[in-house]
């Protein structure tokens, strides 16, 4: 692994000019490697990230069949990492044309590492760095505490999905909350929203009479508005009174819940492993974002790189190869999704469709498909719109929102159907639907989606940890249940209890196993579903799981 | 026949051939066999007509290095990638110890072998389990759906699959590494039996320094201006220096940083770099003579002589040693893997030099004298168009400056068992053998050697 050579750089360096120009944002320095395919062995189960902890699984055959990326959620092998500088991988034997495309594609994916609002945690520091002070933690805990020291990191892998994401963002992203006092905050959003539970009007007059009060009597005005609120509801400074000795409720996520409140962890012989859980934790939360935007995050950088390397002075003569490869990157397959075309077909879209103003009630309001197919404005806001997207979406929001018949026809996508033919011995793919709805159900089925499993701290009694998994129409994988029950037990140092959602068929399960591959023939045949959900309690007790049904 | 083999031929008979010999060397010559491997299962070669080819319709399958680049990412073998398969059953022992339940499974792939023979293969594999969504679970609608673009009716139907495509059990897709993982598998298997069994002696035992080929990533190369963080000490250095030549600081006793001029290229970062991890190491190369010479008998006793080396190593050393695969004719060329190396079928003439040149090209070119102890197993029938040495015996030298050890093998024909072969003869005649009794050793065997006989063979090479 080493740094390109001057000659490669410098087309670096005139690329980055050019995305400049068309409004990239990325920092000036970059690191660009060129990787043989040795490295890539190494670097792949890290990740790319050359630093990452190492772990024996690391180094085994991993079993992926089944929801692989939910169990890997991070898109294993990527060109560029988010760091800081970023870096980049290459092969040697690039040409300079295809360097240059590739050289964008990288640009715009530091762009959106950089611009794109679910990253925002990971702007302030470098994560090679960090992950290699990880590293060397680990493996001086590793020396000290040999196999246990495995046990712990995976035990945590175990729940590294589940880390509060979201929540740790919206921190980050939070305004400031201090202009106004805990009384006026606590009146207005707990007292009379959920205590009182006031009707929308009583509480529009309410904020009223506040900024009456505040607008005359300046210093005084919030004296004066709660003397009168002490009035109406004498409760209220009991209330609020208690509501200062409550610890402000914070929502851990389980590794955080661990770390605080496990009496196992918080024991002085098991004090290191703590650093451990939240190494892991950390590493989880890095990836996050990746795995939440690699629709569009792939649609932007091929959207720059097509835009781009077409407009480069530097490559005439390429053209044909290049539609050669960009064409291979960006086809939308005949079944099957392709998020490179999917997201740059749709970023194209979407700029058409604000650049003539169809985002809009007088474009909606038309009904003649005539008028509809020439409308236009010419806002000429199309690009400041996709930046704004590429700043604020992610895939989710991207898809729901911007995925829309017209789309769909026009790209004459459609959602395909498997079936067994049974006299040909073949399985046929049909194009099921051309409709919206089924498509987009399909792509956004297609979406990394961990399971939303939230602490219920009321049931939380005699040191036993109770999970709550809220029911989303999906049963966990079941031979999974048991050994990450164990690994949590173990950190817990206590009794663990599992609410979940199970589906109880009627007729003889055709239940098939993790570990079987290859297809289940008897499953094929379309038979009704019948059965009905249940809600079950698994307890995991001295490494013994039980389960009975709720 | 090719043009430039004639061109040699012409020069070496100038030299002078025995009548024998020369009729030896035209029979390769005339050999119209190319080097091919077998197929690795039955089914490969024959064309699959309209065979429907379904693209993922998972978007995280995806990946720039593969769609971009085309790079590959070879799954290692576990053999390489592991210490050794010992220590992941220990530990998945000394898990059942501890109260934890196992989580190696050993799995058996079934692999299509060559006529239609399968063959089991052990693979240990994992899974990290998590609380995840059971993605195959949809109780309303069990027919699966993906997306899909271009024309056609709903209804219609874009393609078809059959249904018993994946092959024999556990062959999903990722799990096809197809023979050359399997060729490891099985050499892995043989050399612990061999060192069990026979007692070969250890290079480790010779008290060599050994490097190991692992690699860590560290922080410690130095880039100016620009980099993961800020090495202080170096920087301020660089500062000093620049203002020294800026003529900015007069009196070395009395220094005022707050005066310091600081150029962007005065902080010094420190960036990733590669590291090798000293801890032990061996490079082997195996050279094969694949010439129209070597059918039968002799290919196959070089061949598992070098299998049983290239098994022991493997075992005695799991990714402490680096195999190379050489084969020659009348040029050498760089094979990728065992597999490649064990299969490649004989044709052309002979060049011992080609092989020796190769080596020490790739030898000087990755600089591996210095990192490596370097051992070299060359196998071949003894038969050189080259008379006396004049071409393998100047690279042989040079092989000899470097390398710890090189072993070669002459495989003998029956046919030309009266007198040496010209191998031997020469690199006899060269005094070699007596200058380095440490560094080059010979063993000729009779091509109807048993597999005692070269395990006697291996001894006498490495020992």
């Amino acid at each position: 692994m080493e740094l390109v050579d001057q000659h490669i750089k410098e087309i670096m360096e005139g690329c980055k000019e050019r995305a400049r120009a068309v409004g990239l944002r990325f920092p000036d320095e970059t690191l660009e490697y060129i990787v043989t395919n040795r490295d890539l062995l190494e670097l792949s189960p890290k990740l790319m990230i050359p630093t990452l902890y190492d772990y024996w699984v690391h180094d085994v055959d991993v079993l992926k069949e089944k929801g692989k990326y939910e169990l890997y959620p991070v898109n294993p092998y990527e060109t560029v990492i988010n760091t800081r500088p970023a870096i980049s991988f290459y092969n040697d034997n690039n040409p300079d044309w295809l360097n240059v495309m590739i050289f964008y594609h990288v640009l715009a994916h530091i762009d959106f590492f950089q611009n794109n609002l679910f990253f925002r945690h990971t702007w302030d520091y470098d994560f090679t760095g960090q992950a290699l002070s990880d590293k060397r933690l680990i493996a001086r805990l590793r020396s000290e505490h040999g196999r246990w020291l495995d046990y712990v990191i995976e035990f945590v892998r175990g729940i590294d999905n589940l880390v509060g994401y979201y929540h740790d963002l919206s921190h980050l992203n939070h305004t400031s909350e201090a202009t106004w006092s805990k009384r006026v905050n606590f009146y207005f959003d707990v007292f009379i929203q959920t205590i009182n539970k006031l009707k929308i009007h009583e509480y529009v007059k309410e904020i009223d009479r506040y900024n009456d009060c505040m607008k005359k009597y300046e210093e005084l005005g919030e004296e004066l508005f709660f003397s009168e609120v002490d009035l109406k509801y004498p409760e209220f400074k009991e209330v609020f009174r208690k509501s200062l000795e409550k610890k402000p409720e914070r929502k851990a996520d389980l590794i955080e819940l661990l770390i605080e409140c496990s009496q196992f962890l918080n024991k002085d012989e098991n004090e290191w492993m703590k650093s451990v859980l939240q190494v892991v934790r950390n590493t989880s939360l890095f990836f996050q974002p990746q795995i939440r935007t690699k629709i569009m995050n792939e649609g932007w950088a091929s959207y720059w790189h097509e835009t781009l390397f077409m407009q480069d002075d530097r490559i005439e003569g390429h053209e044909v190869e290049f539609a050669r490869v960009h064409a291979g990157v960006t086809s939308m397959p005949r079944v099957g999704m392709n998020p490179y075309a999917l997201g740059m077909h749709l970023f194209y879209y979407i700029e058409e469709l604000v650049e003539k103003g169809r985002y809009s009630l007088e474009f909606r309001r038309i009904s003649d498909a005539r008028r509809r197919e020439k409308f236009d404005a010419g806002t000429g806001q199309g690009r400041d719109f996709i930046f704004k997207i590429r700043e604020n979406y992610c895939d989710f929001m991207f898809i729901n929102t911007f995925l829309e018949q017209d789309f769909i026809t026009r790209k004459k996508l459609f959602v395909a159907g498997r079936r067994l033919n049974k006299d040909k011995k073949v399985y046929e793919y049909y194009i099921k639907s051309r409709k919206i709805e089924d498509y987009r159900k399909t792509v956004l089925d297609s979406l990394y989606h961990p399971p939303n499993i939230e602490i219920d701290l009321d049931k939380n009694k005699n040191n036993t940890l109770y999970l709550n998994h809220h029911f989303e129409e999906r049963p966990l994988v079941k031979e999974f249940i048991t050994n990450t029950m164990i690994g949590i037990e173990y950190l817990w140092g206590g009794p663990v209890q599992l609410e979940t959602s199970e589906f109880v068929s009627a007729s003889p399960s055709t239940g098939q196993s993790y570990y079987s591959v290859g297809l289940p023939s008897a499953q094929e045949a379309g038979k009704e579903p019948t059965g009905e959900w249940q809600r079950v309690l698994y307890t995991m007790e001295n490494r013994k799981l039980s389960r009975k049904t709720i | 026949m090719d043009p430039r083999l004639l061109r040699y031929f012409n020069t070496i008979k100038e030299r002078g051939l025995e009548p024998d010999r020369e009729k030896r060397i035209l029979v390769e010559l005339e050999d119209g066999r190319v080097h091919e491997r077998p197929c690795e299962s039955p089914d490969v070669g024959k064309a699959r007509p309209n065979r429907f080819l379904r693209a993922s319709d998972n978007p995280y399958e995806y990946s720039d290095p593969f769609v971009l680049q085309a790079m590959q990412v070879h799954r290692g073998s576990y053999t390489s990638g592991l210490q050794s398969i010992d220590e992941l059953l220990e530990r998945d022992n000394q898990r059942e110890k501890d109260g934890f339940p196992r989580k190696i499974r050993v799995g058996r792939l079934i692999k299509p072998g060559k006529g239609g023979k399968g063959k089991i293969v052990v693979v240990p594999t994992t899974v990290e389990e998590k609380f995840i969504h059971d993605m195959s679970f949809d109780p309303s609608d069990d027919e699966p759906v993906a997306g899909g673009s271009g024309e056609g009716e709903e209804g219609e139907i874009v393609g078809e699959q059959p249904v018993h495509e994946e092959g024999g059990p556990g062959s999903g897709p990722g799990e096809g590494g197809g023979e050359p993982h399997e060729m490891e598998s099985s050499a892995y298997d043989l050399g612990k039996i061999l060192s069990e069994q026979f007692e070969l002696p250890n290079i480790k035992d010779k008290g060599k320094k050994r490097f190991l080929s692992r690699y860590t990533y560290e922080m410690t190369d130095k880039n100016p201006g620009v980099g993961q963080f800020l090495d202080k000490k170096a920087t301020l250095r660089k500062i000093v220096e620049t203002n020294i030549s800026l003529g900015n600081l007069p009196d070395p006793g009395d220094i005022d940083p707050s005066r310091f001029l600081i150029s962007p290229k005065d902080k010094i970062y420190r960036i990733l770099s590669r590291e090798k991890a000293y801890e032990s190491q061996a490079m082997v190369f195996f050279l094969r003579d694949y010439s129209g010479s070597m059918e039968g008998k002799p290919t196959q006793l070089v061949v598992s002589q070098h299998v049983l080396i290239y098994s022991w190593l493997l075992y005695e050393y799991a990714r402490q040693v680096e195999s190379r695969f050489i084969l020659h004719d009348t040029e050498a060329t760089e094979v990728p893997d065992f597999y490649t190396y064990y299969n490649s079928k004989v044709a052309g003439g002979t060049r011992v030099s080609s092989a020796f040149r190769l080596v020490n090209e790739i030898v000087e070119k990755e600089n591996l004298a210095r990192d490596y102890n370097i051992y070299i197993f060359h196998g071949t029938d003894g038969d050189d168009w080259d008379t006396g040495g004049k071409e393998a015996l100047p690279e042989l030298k040079k092989i000899l400056a470097y390398s710890n050890r090189v072993g070669i093998t002459i495989a003998e024909h029956t046919y030309g068992a009266s007198t040496s072969t010209e191998v031997e003869r020469y690199i006899k005649d060269s005094g070699l053998l007596e200058r380095h009794p440490d560094l080059l050793r010979l063993d000729v065997i009779r091509e109807d050697a048993a597999e005692t006989r070269l395990i006697e063979g291996i001894k006498k090479l490495i020992s």
